[in-house]
């Protein structure tokens, strides 16, 4: 073997042409969204002190000075999220057995999957922007949103996995002569049933985490609290509230693994 | 399999009933949670907006048909920049959150009693804060502009990225890098010959399904001052034009599902 011959890896991808043409592409597209970003260094700099304020305020969080307010939009955002949770979970479940294709017949499919993608499609967010235009500011066209955003997510994964599950069991059952109830009952729920608790968990969990901001918008939750705290400057109740939302997150996700063996 | 004697029957139940009975017990906190979280809501609530909602939402559908298309000249910049905060975040978060993942792996972790629980910490943290609270905070600290909406889609970015980069890095093939060890390879050399090259399509594709998720958050800085489209959104709704509010819906709409296509095109040609 001469020394010239080196091994060498091969490139991700092998078309060369395409190779090419994406790298440059993607080099063209920084350089002009870099070239458009206008970044005001001059108020960037004037930001420094208060970030340090800032970051400064969580050492430490400043628990007491608002702790009425901010207990009261914690209780809030927590009670929003069940109901929005147990609300969206209970009318996905219509949802997405109509949006599993080996259950429902083809224009029910369709007319559910329809339901799914639009309420996938847009942010809890916007969605809360105009409950709230429509049900007035506070909590409840919060719950609206969190609902519509969960019939979205659930009904999917729903549908998905029961696409997904043992078609042998299910016949099984079915040859017993059980009725479209039972049938349901014993073979599909119990394939779907374990997924589906950790994923209410999961959902439970991006609920809150979305409560968190919707006071943004007006449709209740801590966010509101948080964004006054910002609004006069006093980041160390900002910091605090930051603080027990990764709080409660963590307890949230510990508990749902913790659930989620438990019922396996 | 619990079987209970009725009368001369046998017959065949799912559960033993202590275990039902568990099963109710719990049912029935859970019933008792929602109901009084219920009544909280239901005291927080005027109803009487609510029962009006419906006529509401007819006459809102009403106002914003025909969209104005005009509107659009004005909206080219705003979707420009959206895609823009997308992308320069979700590469900003990628480049963070590939050392940090190494971090965090459990094989790979430097030390698994200091660094990784630093790591997690990170991850956490930065999952836990929703995009549009680290857009607010940036905002209070940089001013309004795309700049604070970059940062704050890297930030929230980071440990979503990180997380499942760092479970794909647990999961690797070992043999593999053994057999690169075994060959005199250096530390360095071992992380890039032996385990990058195996996690590098789960990267791909996080990577391009997170830039995915983002352009859908990048549309929503706006209401915070973050720069993108939804600057125009959060005006338009202020100012009750509701003929531009439908054009820039149908605009969102449409990005989010171009995006979407892309991305799945993407990860299918990667997996």
């Amino acid at each position: 073997m001469s020394a010239s011959r080196s091994w060498k890896r091969p490139p991700i991808i092998e078309r060369p042409l395409l190779r090419w043409g994406l790298t440059t592409g993607g080099v063209l597209f920084l350089v002009l969204s870099i070239g458009t970003m206008e970044v005001n260094w001059e108020r960037v700099a004037a930001g420094v002190p208060r970030a340090e304020r800032f970051i400064a305020s969580f050492f430490p969080p400043d628990f007491t000075s608002k702790s009425a307010d901010i207990w009261a939009g914690i209780i809030e955002s927590l009670w929003m999220t069940v109901v929005s949770t147990v609300i969206g979970i209970l009318l996905s479940i219509p949802v997405g057995l109509g949006a599993a294709r080996n259950l429902s017949p083809r224009y029910v499919y369709l007319f559910s999957r329809g339901i799914l993608a639009v309420s996938r499609t847009f942010p809890e967010i916007i969605v809360a922007l105009f409950a709230v235009k429509l049900f007035g500011f506070g909590p409840f066209a919060g719950i609206i949103a969190l609902s519509i955003g969960s019939i979205g997510f659930y009904g999917k994964l729903l549908a998905e996995d029961i696409e997904d599950m043992d078609p042998v069991q299910a016949e099984a059952v079915k040859a017993t002569g059980a009725s479209w109830f039972q049938w349901l009952n014993y073979s599909v729920q119990p394939q779907v049933m374990p997924r589906m608790i950790g994923l209410a968990m999961y959902r439970f969990d991006i609920n809150f985490r979305e409560s968190a901001v919707l006071g943004i918008v007006g449709a209740g939750g801590i966010g509101a609290t948080l964004i006054t705290s910002f609004d006069r400057y006093e980041f160390g109740s900002s910091a605090a509230i930051l603080l027990i939302i990764i709080g409660i997150v963590m307890v949230v996700e510990y508990s749902s693994g913790f659930i989620r063996k438990w019922v396996q | 399999m619990p079987i209970k004697q009725q009368s001369d029957i046998k017959v065949w139940k799912r559960r033993s009933g202590k275990r039902q009975l568990g099963i109710w017990f719990g049912q029935f906190i859970g019933v008792a949670i929602f109901v009084y979280c219920w009544q909280l809501v239901s005291e927080n609530t005027i109803w009487m907006f609510v029962a009006d909602a419906p006529r509401q939402a007819v006459d809102m559908m009403e106002r914003m048909v025909p969209p104005k298309w005009s509107y659009m000249s004005n909206l080219w910049r705003p979707i420009w920049d959206t895609i823009t905060i997308a992308t320069l975040g979700t590469l900003m978060a990628v480049v963070f959150a590939f050392p940090i993942a190494f971090l965090a792996a459990r094989n790979t972790t430097p030390s698994s009693v200091f660094v990784r629980p630093v790591a997690l910490f990170i991850i956490v943290a930065s999952r836990s804060i929703n995009s549009l609270l680290w857009a607010l905070m940036l905002v209070t600290i940089l001013g309004p502009g795309v700049f604070a909406g970059v940062l704050a889609i890297g930030f929230r970015s980071i440990g979503f990225c990180a997380k499942l980069l760092y479970e794909a890095i647990e999961e690797i093939d070992e043999a593999q890098v053994e057999a690169v060890t075994a060959t005199g390879a250096s530390g360095a050399q071992i992380l890039n010959y032996g385990i990058v090259p195996q996690i590098l399509p789960a990267f791909a594709g996080i990577s391009v399904f997170r830039w995915d998720i983002n352009i859908r958050e990048s549309a929503i800085l706006g209401l915070v001052g973050a720069g993108g489209i939804g600057l125009q959104l959060s005006s338009s709704i202020d100012t009750v034009t509701w003929t531009q509010v439908s054009v820039i819906l149908l605009v969102i709409l449409v990005t989010v599902v171009v995006s979407e296509w892309v991305s799945a095109k993407v990860r299918h040609a990667i997996i």
